[in-house]
């Protein structure tokens, strides 16, 4: 006799509630006339993301360790990363709606006839939005997720819908397929040694549950070999899909090749979640196990600052120069992994809703600088863009300062919420480290902002378009957030103050 | 609200002004400008005349919640240290603006940012002197930075882009030094009394030695950068030879003063026992600046490079002045502070004057001028007087209340320095000798003298040189109290007087 799972609706409503709009977006494809199908799937993606947030605001009081057979944990800090990445992922839809980004017909081979037909035809590709969804429906459940299994099937619900998006680009589509490629193939490698991990640790602990896990190391009757192994292959896992140093080479290439808006979703709304269920394992699973792993992520988070920051300086284009300082900010995060106390936790928060929102911004400026072949990426042909267009440049140096953390944006008050947790916790030297490396940053999104305004234009056909309405607001959004949280980041520190906890 | 805020929301609201101001009516925005920062002086007047100095407590202080869950508020306050340094950038903000009237007129950008970028740093220069709150402090001291990024990058000359880069970089790594050891004693005044930022409340922290002189080296090497003390130095001569005369003036003026207050706010206040421990190191470093910029001043061929070499000397008396831990030499240093900032700004005006009349910075272009623009080459003459300390002229007080501050510790120190003051005749007067007098070289005879602008932006620069020179109470009673108040607080006292003497 077999029983039914016992499944609390109501709390899990946020994510069934994207997944649902993500499946009407499937039949939508299906059955609805071409003609209306991107207004149609724009406004179901849309309508989906605010009626789950309405959701989130719902349950946000509530906690709840049984939700789905405690697989699912439902928390302060689980519910507040929901949030974020659904307002991340709001924002990222506005800079996908812009659908000039995105293949005519995915399926035609680059170059063909095929192709040139699709474009004259004007075909469009609106399966992004459903898989869009997907994604945003797997980022959920993976912060929430507190056993093994769940949290392997999230990682792989919001992964493979990004693999497709990532070889979306209309242009340039080879560039784009090898990055969708080398992302899914790396990808999957991780996410064996993600479940390699996972089977070392249900073999340490007879639990595939984070809380049987904690209490195994607690109760120390499991064999130690198991847990070393288990603990080192689900880093692996969790520090490629976050892309720390030395498992973010995929990284700069993947960020380059995808279409610009799906950058900006993936280093958004993938950080935010991978960073919300990395927070989980090892705040609520392995913290016992502290001294086990603190010195090697410490060594991870080091290199990770010091390598995201140096090599971002030698980068000649704008998505790989991000991408490097993607890498850097993930070092961080990591500092606030470590810190394993309360105010790690919150100022983790803190720092991924800010990144987050700069992240979107600086990418949705990427956006626009075009010339007649499409976005220019190339740094060296950015110059002068202070003159062709001062305030998009404007923004764009907000966004640099907001990233090197520059007092008075919110890139500043993360780091301080960060580095204060750190050393707390006495240490001291992922502090030092810390400054140090965004010293080296700060040199380097100078360096742009130095080619934006101080460096006469060349005579390059290269211009700012004028953005969708859409875009612009995602943009302005976006800049807005990171001046409130800068000036006045009360607003916010509050909240994820009383967010920052975890049942365990 | 206290009359510091309203002193800082003046010259934003300028700003603001000048923001709504069409980009096309430059005269107007210089205008608004002017009249902005003159009632921000006014305004300052009015609260050195409401200042008590027997007091030697924090006046007109406000506390405000900023950001309730770090425990940081807005907070200001003034003590007699702080007063005269405001009342300086004050009286230099409108000066810059007369006398650079046509500055803005070159830029990359319109002459309405450039305003807008002087009047929004004015509000932070009055800020960061008044900030009691270390977290306040911080933000300014490096959101100050971006103002004067765009004015020395978009408005310089020559290699502007990277003299800006460069001088951005190097504070910018200061300052992020200064934030972990801001952290640091953050995370320390949690465990002892709560998480607060109050540089009074933080003064009472019970540190253990090793901790502090860390926590001193984070500090002092962000305020080493800013001040600029040897081997600190380099970015200053690169910034100074690229900024407009404007600029450079706020830039040594005020802006590097923010360094050697924060010695004297946060290193000593804060670690009074690391700040022992370093004297000997840093009286070494202030000697060597002392000397070393003397010397490099005298061999510069660009006046502005050498304006910006004897800044570097004279930085190395402030500091010497500071950590000589007399309350003579600290009251000294504090005077210096302020007369540095007149005089150099009297020197960058008439160099930048000089400069571009003739169309080149090197001296060798220049001589004979005190025949064809006399009244040019008096300011530059009396500028340069006193900058190498002539006794009657403001700066000899302050250099001569820190060699004797400084002797009665430290007399070998003292005397070394007083060779600085030899070297100072020589570059001074070398530079004299060569543009002012001579044969008026090839190419001057033409040169206009100052018109009634220029003449009115520099005369009360050079009436306060003379009448501090001469009768410089008013400044040493606000500024005494304060000074011995951060002795006391240190521990320090001053040593007797050694009879004979």
């Amino acid at each position: 006799m077999l029983t039914a799972p016992v499944l609390n609706y109501s709390l899990l409503a946020p994510i069934l509630v994207v997944l649902g709009g993500a499946l009407l977006g499937v039949l939508v494809e299906a059955f609805l006339n071409k003609a209306i199908r991107p207004t149609a799937q724009l406004a179901i993606a849309l309508g989906t993301l605010v009626l789950s947030f309405a959701q989130i605001i719902r349950v946000r009081d509530l906690t709840s360790l049984t939700a789905a057979v405690n697989s699912v944990t439902i928390d302060g800090a689980g519910v507040f990363i929901q949030g974020t990445i659904l307002v991340l992922a709001f924002m990222a839809v506005l800079l996908i709606a812009d659908q000039d980004n995105f293949a005519a017909q995915a399926s035609a081979v680059p170059g063909s006839e095929e192709e040139r037909s699709a474009i004259a035809t004007g075909k469009i590709q609106t399966e992004i939005f459903p898989l869009t969804l997907f994604a945003v429906a797997g980022m959920m459940l993976f912060p929430l997720a507190s056993d093994l299994i769940t949290l392997f099937v999230a990682l792989e619900v919001l992964s493979l819908p990004l693999y497709l998006m990532a070889g979306l680009s209309r242009r340039r589509r080879l560039l784009s397929q090898e990055a969708a490629l080398k992302y899914f193939l790396l990808g999957a490698y991780s996410s064996a040694f993600f479940l390699f991990g996972a089977a070392f640790l249900y073999g340490f602990s007879g639990s595939l549950s984070l809380n049987g896990i904690a209490a195994a190391i607690t109760g120390g009757q499991g064999n130690d070999v198991f847990l070393l192994i288990g603990v080192a292959f689900l880093s692996v896992g969790l520090l490629f899909k976050v892309g720390a140093v030395p498992f973010h080479s995929w990284t700069p290439d993947v960020y380059q090749g995808a279409p610009t808006p799906i950058t900006a979703f993936m280093a958004a709304c993938t950080k935010v979640a991978a960073f919300g269920a990395t927070l989980r394992i090892f705040y609520v699973g392995l913290s016992a196990a502290q001294w086990e792993w603190k010195p090697i992520i410490t060594a991870v988070a080091i290199l990770t600052m010091a390598v995201g920051a140096i090599a971002a300086i030698a980068q000649r284009d704008v998505k790989r120069a991000l991408a490097f300082s993607s890498i850097a900010h993930a070092g961080f995060l990591l500092t606030g992994v470590l810190a394993l106390n309360k105010s790690g936790l919150s100022g983790s928060l803190f720092y991924l809703v800010a990144y987050g929102f700069t992240t979107i911004g600086a990418f949705g400026i990427v956006t626009l600088v075009r010339d007649s072949a499409g976005e220019v990426t190339d740094l060296n042909r950015w110059v002068g863009l202070g003159k062709k267009s001062p305030f998009i440049a404007g923004m764009f140096v907000l966004f640099l300062l907001s990233f090197a953390g520059i007092p008075l944006t919110s890139g500043f008050i993360g780091k301080f919420s960060l580095f204060n947790a750190a050393y707390e916790t006495g240490n001291i030297t992922v502090v030092v480290v810390g400054v140090l490396a965004s010293a080296v940053a700060a040199f380097f999104y100078l360096r742009i902002v130095v080619m934006l305004f101080f460096t006469e234009p060349t005579n390059d056909s290269v211009t700012v378009v004028i953005p969708s309405i859409m875009t612009r607001f995602a943009i302005t959004f976006c800049a807005l957030v990171t001046i409130v949280l800068g000036v006045y980041p009360s607003l916010l520190l509050n909240t994820t103050q009383t967010f920052a906890s975890f049942l365990k | 609200m206290s009359i510091v805020t309203t002193l800082e929301l003046l010259p934003l609201l300028g700003a603001l002004l000048l923001a709504v101001i069409p980009k096309q009516n430059a005269l107007l925005a210089k205008r608004v400008a002017l009249a902005t920062s003159v009632v921000v002086l006014a305004v300052a007047g009015l609260m050195a005349y409401r200042f008590d100095n027997s007091n030697p407590a924090m006046q007109f202080v406000e506390s405000r919640k900023w950001i309730a869950s770090f425990g940081v508020n807005y907070a200001v306050g003034i003590d007699g240290i702080a007063l005269v340094l405001i009342l300086m950038s004050a009286f230099l903000v409108p000066v810059v603006i007369l006398a650079g009237w046509h500055e803005s007129e070159n830029g990359k950008w319109s002459a309405k940012t450039f305003y807008i970028l002087i009047l929004t740093l004015e509000t932070m220069m009055i800020g960061v002197f008044a900030a009691t709150d270390v977290f306040l402090f911080y933000v300014i001291f490096e959101a100050m930075l971006i103002p004067v990024y765009f004015l020395i990058g978009g408005y310089g000359r020559g290699e502007r882009a990277a003299a800006a880069m460069k001088f951005l970089l190097y504070s910018l790594f200061g300052g992020l030094l200064m934030l972990a050891a801001i952290i640091g004693i953050y995370v320390i005044a949690g465990n002892q009394i709560g998480h607060t930022f109050d540089i009074a409340q933080l003064s009472t922290l019970h540190i253990d030695s090793w901790t502090q002189d860390f926590l001193f080296l984070g500090f002092f090497i962000a305020f080493a950068i800013k001040a600029p003390l040897w081997p600190f130095h380099t970015w200053l001569p690169t910034a100074a030879k690229s900024a407009t005369p404007g600029t450079s003036i706020l830039l040594l003026g005020v802006l590097d003063k923010v360094g050697t207050y924060g010695m004297i706010r946060f290193c000593l206040t804060l670690f009074p026992q690391a700040s022992k421990t370093f004297t000997p190191i840093i009286i070494v470093l202030a000697l060597i600046s002392i000397l070393y910029g003397a010397f490099l001043a005298i061999g510069q061929r660009e006046i502005n490079g050498l304006i910006a070499f004897t800044s570097i000397s004279h930085f190395g008396f402030i500091t010497l002045g500071i950590f000589a831990m007399t309350s003579q030499g600290l009251s000294g240093a504090t005077l210096y502070m302020v007369n540095h900032g007149f005089s150099t700004g009297a020197l960058f005006l008439a160099a930048g004057w000089m400069v571009s009349r003739r169309g080149s910075s090197k001296i060798e272009d220049f001589g004979g001028l005190q025949r064809v623009t006399p009244i040019l080459a008096w300011t530059f003459f009396l500028a340069g007087m006193s900058a190498l300390a002539l006794p009657g002229l403001s700066s000899f007080v302050s250099e001569f209340l820190v060699l004797v501050g400084t002797f009665t510790r430290y007399p070998v120190a003292a005397i070394i320095g007083t060779t600085g003051i030899v070297l100072a005749a020589l570059y001074v007067l070398i530079v004299v000798q060569k543009s002012l007098h001579g044969p008026t070289t090839e190419g001057n005879e033409s040169l206009k003298d100052l018109n009634l602008r220029e003449k009115i932006a520099v005369a009360p620069v050079i009436a306060i040189l003379v009448i501090f020179g001469f009768f410089p109470k008013p400044l040493l009673d606000a500024i005494n109290p304060a000074s011995q108040q951060v002795m006391s607080h240190a521990g320090v006292t001053d040593p007797a007087p050694k009879a004979g003497k």
